[in-house]
């Protein structure tokens, strides 16, 4: 059918204004490019890893604290999160009363909307010291871990929840006809059906994790050391840029940028495995 | 049969220990909020570095940079919704391509936008610490959660619609203002409340885009502190500022429930609007 020249006009507003929307990507990662340039073009990569310490005045960049405590704590926070998830959407799907399920469904959905700072404040003004009482001093990769784990644990329950959903019916009955019981049916069946949904999810948590700053910054303690133990204190490679940014010049300040991008590349490998895998699931 | 109850019980522990925990997080801050919680703390400018006084010009500053970043992000976000959805094939390649770029961009942590608006609006720009940069960059966030409830909505509406709008002779533009927007209606606003929700609960991005200032801001150019960022800083950087930030942080819960709350019932009004046709 061909447009009439209002549509036209409209269709051409409408093109622009999705190009701009579009391109913003590429606007971002090529300002995270201009900025961290600077230190891109002196620097070379090698001397993120091996440099003796992090003391960017000094010209030391060494991102390895940073980048072990990103990844101990996000691994920590996914294993936590993880079953308890999967544990959570079984719950309000085959194992709950009706109205006890729909409660906890919107009960899952309300800390889903929960500000990452307000479960950092809590994280540090009620877990931190419970942990201190134990294994001062308390703001360490544990509390870290823990308040990550309460703000993925949405994510997983309400994406395990949907991918459960989506299981065809007619599989339950095949199960039931053929006397399952519950957790039979749930280990043998469903979750094998869900498990692309339930694993996309996981990883879209896992990047949330990553991306996560103000829940770490405010628990973690913000030492930057290589972690020994779990009652350390720890520097994420996000709190590290939002400590370090308000004061940061020069190479200092690239360097910030060149986290951010190397932040920018892990999630975006992380979102595109989530995204290989509900293609895989639209394919079975 | 063994593994049977054992599964089950396991899973109802689950269930009890996650509920038993939020439970304790959000009585935890409402028991310690809601003693200074009054139209007073509210009302107030803080004092004392935020330990006392209220959080009055902390509020308007959140509001000023939601709504930069709303009036921002929806039209821009509308247009790009409707052109997915009515203007293109859905397998099309330029389709795809914008799909997946914001998908991409959905999935940038909020810190890597805080430090693109940082050089891009503060600096590049020249707006300096400013709602406005604040507000652009949240613009910039809000904007794949948007278009991707815009376009869901807009894909709902039954192809009836369009059909017969065609058989009658009108307009796309005319079918989308009369027929497809208003019946997307509920859609596009829970939409734009989830977008909301979001921009409210957001700091890292703000920390270097908005600023820290704490007075009322006097323009837009002005920088201005969001209540998330006030929250953050009176617990890590005031000594003896926890008793302003729990109140803080319920007045944020409850701002959140609010907005949500509004979608609700906005979406039910609009679900049993009849369309109309105008003459």
């Amino acid at each position: 059918m061909s447009l009439s020249l209002a549509d036209k006009q409209l269709a051409a507003l409408l093109w622009g204004c999705a190009l701009l929307a579009a391109a913003l990507v590429l606007l971002v990662l090529l300002f995270l490019f201009k900025e961290s340039w600077p230190v891109l073009q002196h620097i070379a990569l090698i001397r993120f890893f091996n440099d003796t310490s992090w003391h960017p005045v000094d010209g030391l960049y060494k991102l390895t604290p940073m980048l072990s405590a990103t990844f101990y704590s996000t691994l920590g926070a996914v294993m936590l999160a993880a079953p308890l998830g999967i544990a959570s959407a079984l719950f309000s799907r085959y194992y709950a009363p009706s109205f006890l399920a729909g409660c906890y469904r919107r009960l899952i959905e309300l800390l889903a909307g929960i500000p990452s700072v307000v479960y950092g404040f809590w994280g540090l003004t009620t877990l931190a010291p419970l942990i201190g009482r134990l294994h001062p001093p308390g703001v360490s990769l544990l509390t870290g871990i823990l308040v990550l784990t309460l703000m993925i644990l949405p994510t997983i329950a309400l994406t395990a929840d949907a991918a459960l959903a989506a299981v065809p019916a007619a599989y339950l009955r095949g199960a039931a006809s053929l006397g399952l019981s519950r957790w039979g049916l749930i280990s043998g069946v469903t979750l094998p059906a869900a498990r692309p949904g339930v694993t996309a999810g996981i990883m879209l948590a896992a990047g949330r994790a990553i991306g996560e700053t103000m829940a770490v910054l405010m628990v973690a303690g913000n030492v930057v050391q290589q972690p020994h133990s779990l009652y350390d204190s720890v520097r994420t490679l996000t709190a590290n840029i939002a400590l370090e940014m308000a004061y940061a010049t020069g190479d200092h300040r690239a360097a910030l940028f060149v986290s951010g991008l190397a932040l920018m590349c892990v999630v975006l490998l992380l979102v595109g495995m989530a995204e290989l895998m509900s293609q895989e699931r639209r394919h079975v | 049969m063994f593994k049977n109850v054992l599964t089950t019980v396991l899973i109802w522990l689950t269930a009890l220990i996650v509920s038993g925990v939020f439970v304790w997080l959000l009585s935890d801050i409402v028991i310690h909020g809601l003693p200074r919680l009054s139209w007073a703390f509210l009302a107030e400018a803080p004092k004392n570095a935020g330990r006392s006084g209220g959080i009055g010009p902390i509020i308007i500053s959140t509001l000023s940079i939601l709504l930069v970043a709303m009036v921002t992000a929806t039209p821009l976000s509308l247009a790009t919704a409707v052109l997915l959805s009515e203007f293109t094939e859905n397998d099309s390649v330029i389709g795809r391509l914008v799909r997946r770029s914001l998908d991409v961009l959905a999935g940038v942590p909020s810190i890597v936008f805080g430090l693109f608006g940082n050089a891009f609006f503060c600096i590049y720009l020249g707006l300096g610490f400013s709602i406005l940069s604040g507000g652009l960059t949240l613009a910039c966030m809000v904007l794949p959660i948007l278009i991707r409830t815009a376009e869901e909505g807009l894909q709902a509406t039954p192809d009836d619609y369009r059909l017969a709008a065609a058989a009658l002779g009108m307009s796309r533009s005319a079918t989308l203002v009369h027929l497809l927007l208003p019946s997307a209606a509920p859609a596009l606003i829970a939409g734009l409340m989830l977008g909301v929700g979001r921009a409210v609960a957001e700091t890292a991005a703000l920390i270097f885009t908005s600023g820290y200032v704490d007075r009322m801001p006097d323009s837009l150019l002005d920088s201005g502190r969001a209540l998330s960022v006030h929250i953050y800083d009176l617990s890590m950087n005031v000594a003896g500022g926890d008793t302003n930030a729990y109140s803080s942080a319920l007045m944020l819960i409850l701002l959140l429930l609010i907005i949500n709350s509004i979608a609700m019932s906005l979406a039910k009004q609009w679900l049993h609007r009849d369309i109309v046709l105008y003459e």
